[in-house]
């Protein structure tokens, strides 16, 4: 055997007519495909020398039935030469830039060669870019010529016409049309240097070839007919189109050889013309595709390739595969973040090869005896020699019995197995981690509600895909490089994008608040659902009883020399904030050697997205897996305690006492009068425009604002006094679990102005936005403004303008969604090949520089504190203790 | 030193355009070495490039620049003077 040869380079080029004759195996010449008696006819669209697709049958050409047989081409003898359409725009500057006369390249004799040596040179260096910048600017230059400096011919200019019809202008004579013959002639005179010159190749592309004077029939294989249960027989597009080429051939033909007048035959090389066209492409513009007699579109060459579905997308790039599930999700707190919930009927499905070892083998014996239904069991056995033992129809205690080392058992899923985990749209790369797997009772896949943000998973009923590696290198990997914990840091800027959430956050706040008091009981049951296993705490109070605090809970867990100072998500309010340790408002969150000493844990400490968190430092000082420790235990335990609190929100939650409702209503009336005035003012002409604004738009900011934000503002001011901290609202805002204070005033009081795209509500009759209006009201109710709140209820006018407003958020998401999408995708697609190289610097796949060191510090943004390599604040900290 | 063609501005002394200064060849050769990049695999300059111009570098030379970098403060990066076709 030879030894095995390298790929250097791929080349594509066109065709020739010699060569096509040469590949062919026969000439089509006749527009019947099948005889009589069904079979193919010689000569045909499916001649038998096309390759054997029958089962049993043999080719004629090869000797191979059709597991072998590769195809083979043919060949159509045109009447008459048509164009190629794709390759119109490169016979456009061809005829642009060479002599109507004598075929040389418009460039006097020195110029030409000038460039072409500098072309040479430019092949040798092998600098591409130059070249067809080079190229372009011959081009550009031969086409403004209009006399041949080589035989003084004068030059006409060329017109085009999509899709495939060229014009000269011969000026006394008008519009002359070129066809494809005439073409053809000008394109055979161009010299082979002048080919290059123009940035062709003479060798494999020669210009003439451009225009197809023969047309190669791809093999049966590439259009296999399909047979229906009727017994008919269906053909390929492909076929079809090639059918309707050879009978308005051989139409074509029959017409020249009859000398039929001109315009007989100008009319079938046109029709000729365009079967060719929509054979290549059926989706040009400018020319009604060809179709069915049903009326259904064909599909050309084209089509195959292109778009979404085409072979490089949909077949080359896009595959499917096997050992993977896809079911509905659901939410378990109970499991680690590094587990995934798997049915057992998919565990059952799914399967992992085992190499029978002697260490293993009685394990492997037991799955074996417990075959395909039982869990856990296995489904086929593979023997050294590579025969497969389907366990379904097999004596199993045999099989079980026989079981050798070397043998490989295809096992079901067990607890403990590495699955990789994703949900599309797959964005990120941690769209798809590597979790643990926990084979469960119920339908559904189950993972840890902390790694629903990576994700961007929710319980609505999303679905998600799950993957088994199965060699044992991509065991190993999936295991080092993508599990969920080590993935807990975001490469964008290094802060966990894992972290608490929602409840979460309430519950935490709730344990480690300076009320919460714990006995005995409480501190086991809280204890019990982290695992921890250890002495109690000293009590923080000793008489009546022994009571404990959630902050001496939590500084059970924190590492012995953790110290950590930062402000709770709680103090950002103004009115709960705190300077200095002595916080009445427990808002500073202070851990000194692994002790919870002072502040209430919530978003700023414990939530995703949150860096320099308590967590965040966890993560990046004691290891990922201690993070993860942290967040499988303690989280938890935020969990039960929002539980044995109870954390609930009702209609009594929101309501103020009337008499507050009866003042937010005169600040309504208030502001409302003060629009009015405005409006009134506006109309005596006397309103003063912001600069570079007209007096319209100023009134109409100026409302918008004295609306929505001055309004909500000072009714909150007057609403908060009859919110406290044991208000759930209060907490889930404050704390930054969910909601916003805002969000409570319009719950409690009132929703405000409502706008779309940043304008009150216009839209709808002319000059009012409902029929319920007088016309050209300016007035705060026609435009939107809604003096009630949800407690109260808004009136039916006010759900319509609420619903106005409502919309544009929801067009909006679906607009952008698409939009990042797509520039997503072009992006991917440029920048995918680029790669950072051992010396730092980011280089593409052939070695040219882009970048001479990543992101020119060449920090990893993963292993960084927001872009930075360190974080000097924090080590200051570490070494000498806080400044406050 | 040259000065651009409508004589009003001299780019060299502009606060946003870096350092640049053309290498020598053993000083080029060393950089190429440290790389380990043939010339054209570094990223191009045209020689028409009014800095090129300004600090009279020819094509084949390779440019030295000292930038102001957001994420390092200062960044050195190469350019390597290619023909201008047009």
């Amino acid at each position: 055997m030879s030894s095995p040869m390298k790929i250097k380079a791929v080349k594509f080029g066109i065709l020739s007519p010699d060569e096509i004759r040469k590949l062919s195996v026969t000439t089509i010449f006749s527009s019947e495909v099948y005889d009589n008696d069904g079979l193919p006819v010689d000569g045909g669209a499916m001649d038998r020398r096309l390759g054997a697709l029958e089962p049993g049958e043999k080719c004629p050409v090869c000797g191979n039935t059709r597991e072998n047989c590769p195809g083979h081409f043919a060949h159509i003898e045109l009447a008459k030469p048509v164009i190629h359409v794709n390759f119109v725009k490169h016979i456009l500057t061809y005829i642009k830039t060479t002599c109507r006369n004598c075929g040389r390249i418009l460039l006097n004799q020195e110029e030409a060669q000038r460039y072409l040596e500098l072309l040479s040179r430019l092949e040798k260096l092998d600098i591409k870019p130059l070249k067809k910048r080079l190229v372009e600017y011959v081009r550009r230059k031969a086409s403004k010529t209009s006399t041949c400096p080589h035989c003084s011919a004068k030059q006409y200019k060329v017109r085009f016409e999509k899709p495939y019809v060229f014009y000269e202008d011969r000026e006394e004579a008008g519009l002359v049309r070129l066809n494809p013959s005439d073409v053809r002639k000008r394109l055979e005179k161009i010299l082979d240097d002048d080919v290059r010159l123009l940035g062709g190749d003479p060798k494999d592309a020669r210009p003439e070839w451009m225009v197809l004077t023969v047309l190669i029939v791809p093999p049966k294989t590439v259009r296999p007919s399909i047979l229906l249960e009727t017994g008919i027989r269906s053909e390929d597009d492909l076929t079809h189109k090639l059918v309707d080429i050879v009978k308005i051939n051989n139409r074509l033909r029959e017409h020249v050889d009859s000398g039929a007048p001109n315009a007989i035959i100008e009319e079938e090389w046109d029709l000729l013309q365009y079967h060719a066209a929509t054979y290549f492409d059926n989706e040009i513009p400018g020319i009604a595709p060809a179709k069915h007699r049903s009326g259904k579109v064909l599909k050309g060459l084209a089509q195959r390739l292109k778009g979404k579905e085409g072979r490089f997308r949909g077949s080359l790039s896009g595959k499917r595969v096997d050992f993977s599930a896809r079911t509905v999700i659901s939410p378990d707190p109970n499991l680690s973040i590094n587990e995934v919930g798997v049915p057992i009927d998919i565990a059952k499905v799914l399967t992992i090869p085992e190499k029978v070892t002697s260490w293993n083998v009685d394990e492997l014996r037991k799955f074996v005896l417990n075959g395909p239904d039982k869990w856990p069991g296995a489904n086929y056995i593979v023997r050294p020699d590579g025969k497969r033992i389907d366990l379904r129809f097999v004596d199993r205690k045999a099989a079980a019995e026989s079981l050798a080392p070397g043998m490989i058992v295809e096992r079901h899923l067990i607890d403990g197995d590495i699955a990789l985990f994703n949900r599309q749209p797959s964005l990120h790369r941690i769209s798809v981690m590597a979790h643990i797997i926990r084979v469960l009772l119920g339908k559904t896949f189950r993972l840890n509600l902390l790694v629903c943000p990576p994700y961007n998973a929710d319980f609505d009923g999303d679905e998600m895909n799950l993957h088994i590696p199965q060699s044992p290198e991509a065991i190993a990997e999936a295991r080092v490089l993508m599990l969920v914990e080590k993935n807990v840091l975001t490469p964008r800027y290094g802060g966990p994008i894992i972290g608490g959430l929602q409840d979460y956050v309430s519950g935490a706040y709730l344990l480690t608040s300076k009320s919460t008091i714990l006995t005995r009981e409480d501190v086991i049951d809280l204890l019990g659902v982290t695992g921890y296993r250890g002495p109690l705490p000293e009590p923080a109070i000793l008489k009546p009883r022994h009571y404990w605090t959630g902050k001496q809970l939590i500084s059970l867990f924190l590492p012995m020399d953790f110290n950590y100072r930062r402000r709770a998500t709680l103090g950002k309010a103004a009115a709960l904030a705190c300077i200095d340790e002595d916080c009445p408002h427990d808002s500073i969150v202070i851990v000194k050697r692994g002790v919870l000493l002072e502040g209430v844990l919530d978003k700023a400490s414990i939530g995703r997205e949150e860096p320099e968190s308590m967590l965040h430092w966890i993560i990046k000082e004691y290891g990922e897996d201690v993070g993860r420790k942290f967040m499988d235990n303690v989280y938890r335990m935020f969990l039960r305690y929002a539980e044995k609190h109870g954390l609930t929100l009702s209609y009594s939650h929101i309501e103020v006492p009337f008499e507050v409702l009866v003042n937010v209503k005169k600040i309504i009336d208030s502001k409302k009068r003060e629009v009015l005035e405005l409006i009134e003012k506006y109309k005596r002409g006397e309103l003063e425009p912001k600069p570079g604004r007209t007096v319209e738009e100023t009134l109409e900011e100026e409302i918008i604002d004295l609306l929505s934000k001055r309004l909500l503002d000072e009714v909150a001011e007057a609403i908060t006094p009859y919110f406290d901290l044991r208000n759930p609202v209060i907490i889930m805002a404050r704390t930054g679990a969910r909601g916003n204070p805002v969000n409570l005033t319009q719950m409690a009081a009132l929703l405000g102005q409502q706008t779309v795209r940043g304008r009150r509500i216009v839209r709808g009759y002319s000059g009012r936005s409902l029929p319920h209006f007088k016309q050209w009201d300016l007035g705060p109710e026609c435009r939107g403004f809604i003096e009630h709140g949800f407690a109260e209820g808004l009136i039916p006018l006010e759900v319509f303008f609420h619903a106005a407003g409502g919309r544009e958020g929801l067009v909006d998401t679906a607009v952008r969604t698409s939009q990042s999408g797509y520039m997503q995708r072009r992006l991917i697609n440029a920048l995918q090949d680029l790669r950072v190289e051992y010396d730092g610097s980011v280089r593409m796949p052939t070695g040219e520089i882009v970048q001479f060191i990543y992101g020119e510090d060449g920090v990893d943004p993963m292993k960084s504190d927001h872009g930075r390599a360190v974080n000097i604040t924090r080590v200051i900290e570490k070494v000498i203790g806080w400044r406050t | 030193m040259l000065r651009s063609k409508s004589r009003k501005v001299n780019i060299l002394e502009h606060e946003w355009v870096p350092k640049h200064e053309v290498l020598s060849p053993e000083e080029a050769a060393e950089v190429l070495k440290e790389l380990s990049v043939k010339p054209i695999q570094l990223p191009w300059i045209k020689a028409s490039d009014p800095m090129v111009r300004a600090i009279g570098a020819r094509v084949g030379d390779i440019i030295k620049i000292y930038r102001k970098s957001h994420t390092a403060g200062e960044t050195i990066v190469y350019r390597y003077v290619v023909i201008d076709v047009e």
